[in-house]
């Protein structure tokens, strides 16, 4: 076992863990954190994306023994962020989900697009959406949703 | 899947860590950003009884101007080398071959020095590292040693790191203002690992000319001294590639053949317009 001490959604944690233990299973299984979902477990879809420090990480391919001393904010962490609440209201108007399981992964990934990037256009969004798969939407609804914050976001 | 049962580590100095390598045998394995090793543990095509975790050594993460080159740490991302932290030097070329690597949640973990370390035959950096003349770092127990990206590597997923040896840091020569680079990369989907790289650089001030391509079909990194005086020279055609290509490598499928060349003549036109 190894100590770990961090922050989650604002939370301190500090707990023995069993070393080869990955975060995503961490936050799921040792914190009852189920929002953070597992598609394929070695970094392709993107489903088990969270924020660390701000920025998009794959959980599933981070060890949780790697995460002393860092903040992770999952899908259950972002009330009181303006940016995730204008992503989520977007999400539902333009459709971009249906059966929700990327989608977790696609608005920790929607935030960092909207912030890091100043105005970026629709192949830019495309080609950062990348490394997210989902498999209802066709896109085309998460592209809209993400366009429409930085739309407003310069406006 | 999930990786096995290990034991890991996750010391605050070189030395620390170079003394847990030291003391493993062969069984342990250094984990910067994890961002191959960690699914490759997952799929147990990779083993590890120890892990040194090297997160929490702050001189890996640096980034400083030495004179006549810069010099990253280790464990400097591919993010922060996007975002323009060392930025003032070959041109851009960093940023461009940092930002197409992988997706942006991978880049924001993964690592220059994991990356070449890791020594995966189709990565980007190895390649881009080579065309620019870097040199490498290491530290062991014996010491410390310094040698080009050239020679570091030396087969697939095969570096000349012994058992109690890590890789500290990269040294990027500076280069002229007027340099000219070319980095290609083939691939089917945004994100996915190059089917062929190919990188071409051209600095008129000081002669030099490099020319590599990568890719697993090729087996890694590999330099092309008859298209760097062709590219000095002046004259190179697709019969010229080809010809290298064969001369190198030796017998490439016609599709291997077809987007080798195509990826090394864009790089070689690139840097002469």
């Amino acid at each position: 076992m190894t100590t770990l001490s961090l922050t989650v959604n604002g939370r301190q944690v500090s707990t023995e863990i069993d070393p080869r233990l990955n975060l995503a299973d961490f936050l799921r299984d040792r914190l009852s954190l189920k929002g953070t979902h597992l598609g394929c477990e070695h970094g392709a879809c993107g489903a088990c994306t969270v924020l660390m420090d701000g920025m998009p990480i794959r959980s599933c391919i981070t060890m949780a023994a790697s995460c002393e001393g860092v903040e992770i904010t999952t899908v259950e962490g972002y009330d009181d962020d303006p940016l995730m609440a204008r992503l989520r209201e977007a999400f539902r108007e333009e459709h971009a989900l249906q059966c929700g399981y990327c989608t977790p992964g696609m608005l920790a990934t929607a935030h960092d697009i909207v912030s890091r990037l100043d105005r970026p256009d629709e192949d830019e969004i495309r080609a950062e959406l990348a490394g997210c798969v989902c498999r209802c939407t066709g896109y085309r609804g998460i592209v809209r949703a993400i366009e429409r914050c930085i739309a407003e976001k310069s406006a | 899947m999930k990786a096995p049962a290990l034991e890991f580590h996750r010391p605050d100095t070189v030395e620390a860590a170079v003394a847990i390598l030291a003391e493993s045998d062969g069984a342990a394995r250094i984990l910067a950003g994890g961002q191959s090793l960690v699914p490759m543990l997952n799929l147990r095509v990779a083993f590890a009884e120890t892990l040194v975790d090297i997160g929490a050594i702050r001189e890996l993460a640096a980034i400083e101007d030495a004179g006549d080159h810069i010099r990253l740490g280790a464990r400097v991302s591919h993010a922060r080398i996007e975002d323009g932290e060392a930025d003032g030097h070959c041109s851009g070329m960093l940023r461009h071959v940092a930002r197409n690597i992988a997706y942006r949640a991978v880049r924001n973990r993964g690592t220059l020095g994991g990356s070449l370390a890791h020594a995966d035959p189709a990565a980007d950096w190895p390649v881009a590292m080579i065309a620019l003349g870097a040199d490498v770092e290491i530290s062991g127990s014996n010491g410390n040693r310094k040698l080009p990206v050239e020679e570091f590597m030396l087969d697939v997923f095969t570096t000349v790191l012994q058992e109690d040896e890590m890789l500290t840091g990269i040294c990027i020569p500076k280069v002229s203002p007027d340099l000219r680079w070319s980095f290609n990369k083939m691939r089917k989907k945004a994100g996915a690992f190059g089917e062929a790289i190919a990188a071409a650089v051209h600095d008129p001030e000081s002669g030099v000319c490099r020319v590599v391509a990568g890719s697993s079909a090729i087996g890694g990194p590999q330099r092309f001294a008859m298209l760097e005086t062709a590219l000095h020279d002046g004259d190179v055609d697709d019969d010229a590639i080809q010809d290298a290509l064969t001369q190198t490598i030796g017998p490439l499928d016609r599709y291997e053949m077809q987007i080798h060349t195509v990826c090394l003549r864009r790089a070689i036109e690139e840097v002469r317009t």
